[in-house]
């Protein structure tokens, strides 16, 4: 059985197709992402106590400001989508049979949503000092 | 006298050398898997890759196949991976390689291998032919269609591709499942498509729109590289995209 490398076979055609949104969506949000991870990591690591000042408090802090909210609710949404799109492109490059890419590509953005979903739901949801009999397992700050 | 004379050869001798190459083998027929062989062969200071393929198929082993028409690096037939990059063999001059080492001549990749150095090249015309690669205007051509300079120098850049493959051989892209065009038809549909006088840019556009068109172009630069007329493919390519944002050239 003689191996050849990468074998051909004549292309077919697809017609309408969301590819150069896809494109479009990645130029763009590459660029925020810039943006919203170095500004995250700026403020978290450089100002203030800078990594010291990490812990419990610090993010309790950082999400009972909406801004934050909204800044890490945007960085989630954008990096999750922005990663798998990659990833799909990946998978249509090297995913040969059918069935196998589309399970893979299903797989893939069916973590992605369910990441979006529960990251969400914290950062919206977020509360420090929930209303709970077990007092011990607050943070301190919460005053009970 | 006799001194002058001695004097005159030395001048015109060309230094020559020995390099070993170590050239990738196929023949469908053998049933054999591909394998490396090594030839060496004694060159010229001012010898090409070619010359020594020729040496060693006209003096050494006669059954080495390769693609060569003009050898002059102007018809584009012998694109082939020299020490693992895109080249022509015919314009590649070995004391330009690293001669202490053994240099390794294989077949473009991503295009099935027919024999030795030869490849199908079936997939890659079929891509050019797909992008309408030839003036479409409606008007009858009575006289000349006249085009300023500024409109010529448009689409200057593509009109030097000859058609060799080595771009689009080199395209990490490509390699994976031979859909997508690959970037000589993406050159050859700009020159095209930024023509003054072609009517068809629209059509172009959409077939490059193609779910295996422009979009599937991850801006690697392996073309750029590869390109032995020295056509910057990749920012070709960022062109057509922008065209088809715009919907227009």
């Amino acid at each position: 059985m003689v191996t050849i490398e990468t074998p051909r076979s004549p292309r077919n055609r697809k017609s309408a197709n969301r590819e150069k949104w896809a494109w479009l969506f990645m130029r763009a949000s590459g660029v925020v992402l810039i943006v919203l991870i170095f500004g995250h990591l700026f403020i978290n690591l450089f100002t203030g106590d800078g990594i010291k000042a990490i812990d419990f408090a610090f993010v309790a802090g950082k999400w009972a400001n909406p801004f934050w909210q909204v800044w890490d609710t945007l960085m989630l949404w954008l990096a999750l989508i922005h990663g798998t799109n990659g990833m799909r492109t990946l998978v249509n490059d090297y995913a040969e049979r059918e069935g196998w890419r589309k399970s893979l590509n299903f797989s893939l953005w069916t973590i992605c949503i369910l990441l979006i979903v529960l990251g969400t739901l914290v950062t919206t949801t977020f509360d420090p000092c929930p209303d709970t009999s077990v007092v011990s397992a607050l943070p301190q700050f919460c005053s009970k | 006298m006799s001194t002058a004379v001695a004097e005159n050869t030395e001048i015109g001798v060309v230094p020559s050398f020995t390099v070993t190459l170590f050239v990738r083998r196929f023949n469908k027929e053998d049933g054999l898997e591909a394998r490396w062989e090594d030839f060496d062969v004694t060159v010229h200071g001012t010898d090409r890759v070619l010359d020594a393929l020729h040496k060693i198929k006209w003096e050494v082993d006669g059954s080495l196949s390769f693609r060569r028409s003009c050898a002059h690096g102007v018809c584009g037939s012998d694109a082939m991976r020299i020490n693992g990059r895109n080249r022509l063999a015919c314009k590649t001059l070995i004391k330009d390689l690293d001669i202490t080492q053994p240099i390794y001549v294989e077949p473009i990749k991503g295009l099935e291998v027919e024999k030795d150095l030869i490849v199908n090249m079936e997939p890659f015309y079929q891509a050019f032919r797909d992008v309408k690669p030839f003036l479409i205007a409606s008007d009858k051509p009575e006289k000349e269609r006249l085009q300023s300079p500024e409109d010529r120098e448009r689409f200057d850049m593509g009109t030097k591709c000859i058609l060799c493959a080595a771009c689009t051989s080199s395209c990490p892209v490509f390699w994976t499942d031979g859909q997508y065009f690959g970037p000589a038809a993406i050159v050859n549909a700009h020159r095209f498509i930024f023509d003054s006088r072609d009517e068809g840019s629209e059509v172009r556009l959409d077939i490059l729109n193609d779910k295996e068109g422009v979009w599937r172009c991850r801006t690697t630069f392996n073309c750029t590289e590869a390109c032995p007329r020295g056509i910057e493919v990749t920012r070709l390519i960022a062109e057509v995209k922008q065209a088809i944002l715009r919907g227009k050239p």
